[in-house]
């Protein structure tokens, strides 16, 4: 299975995501330059966290005009797994591939810090090794991480089961609606989130608990492919 | 031709810098000051002196780029 880490000008986190891939599933991965015009040889795109064109704007609005955008449309279409972290998460909704928008944090603060997301829909490619409702801690980093959608879109997202995490308990760090931290389209091989997975795959970092996304990944691209799933 | 274009946020979004202002405002003794929107103000120069050709375009920039229509609103004027 072949990983692409998109890049653009100002992504900081693309190394980061590399890593994980390498060290937790031992897969090829790429970095793709945000230039380039054909993402055919891969099988799933992450598309980092950072500050994609300085956040000039807004978060992710430059960025979605990038020229590799029109292919991770294309890969999207095609069912390939997308992973929006972030930046990337906000990218993907600037893009239309997500519903929704993520607006400054309503204390202000750029939050930085381990949270407790709970699993709310483990019937995804990218969350079929968490048991529903289990409640994981992945760090954020965000300013601008404040989910919002209007109440139809929201609406739909809870019909579809649209929501992937949320902020488990009381501890929603940026007002977003319904403590949303994660979701993914209607197919459900594109998901954004704006924690972490990649910044928690060893215990040395805090938490291991984002290693099973990058399991869950590799074992839903088997399925599909009929190779042996890991155990 | 030169457009002036303004973002600024939906009345059923939270603008929480907005919030932030008015409590400063409050804070200094401005008591009269009631809700605050923060948005952004913008000028485009446009090589054209067509009107319409300008108003459809930017139309186009703003729905495409210019505003997030989710949580934004926007309008423009255009001189000259």
């Amino acid at each position: 299975m072949k990983f692409a880490v998109l890049v653009f000008p100002g992504s900081n986190c693309d190394i980061d995501c590399y890593k994980a891939v390498e060290s937790t599933i031992g897969q090829p991965v790429d970095y793709v330059w945000h230039t380039a015009t054909d993402l055919s040889a891969y099988d799933a795109i992450l598309v980092p966290g950072g500050f994609s064109y300085g956040d000039y704007l807004r978060c992710g609005a430059i960025a979605r005009f990038a020229n590799v955008m029109n292919e991770v449309k294309k890969a999207a279409e095609q069912g390939k797994f997308i992973l929006g972290i972030c930046n990337g998460f906000q990218i993907l909704t600037e893009a239309g591939l997500l519903p929704g928008a993520l607006i400054r944090n309503t204390g202000l603060k750029f939050r930085c810090h381990g949270t407790s997301l709970e699993v709310v829909n483990n019937n995804t490619p990218f969350t079929k090794e968490y048991s529903q409702g289990e409640l994981i801690n992945i760090p954020i980093a965000h300013g601008e991480g404040n989910y919002f959608c209007d109440a139809a879109t929201l609406e739909e997202l809870k019909a579809n089961n649209q929501i992937v995490f949320r902020y488990a308990g009381d501890t929603n760090p940026n007002g977003s609606v319904e403590n949303i931290a994660g979701i993914s389209n209607k197919a459900g091989n594109v998901v954004g989130m704006m924690p972490h997975p990649e910044r928690a795959v060893d215990q040395l970092l805090g938490s291991e608990d984002g290693k099973r996304m990058f399991t869950s990944i590799l074992n839903a691209w088997r399925e599909q492919h009929g190779a042996a799933v890991n155990g | 031709m030169k457009a002036t274009v303004y973002v600024t946020i939906k009345e059923n979004v939270l603008d929480p810098q907005g919030t932030a202002v008015q409590g400063a405002l409050h804070t200094m003794g401005f008591s009269e000051v009631g809700k605050v929107r923060i948005g952004k103000y913008l000028e485009v120069e446009l090589d054209t002196n067509d009107r319409a050709e300008a108003e459809a375009r930017l139309k186009v920039m703003c729905e495409k780029l210019l505003a997030n229509t989710v949580v934004e609103d926007y309008r423009f004027e255009l001189e000259g």
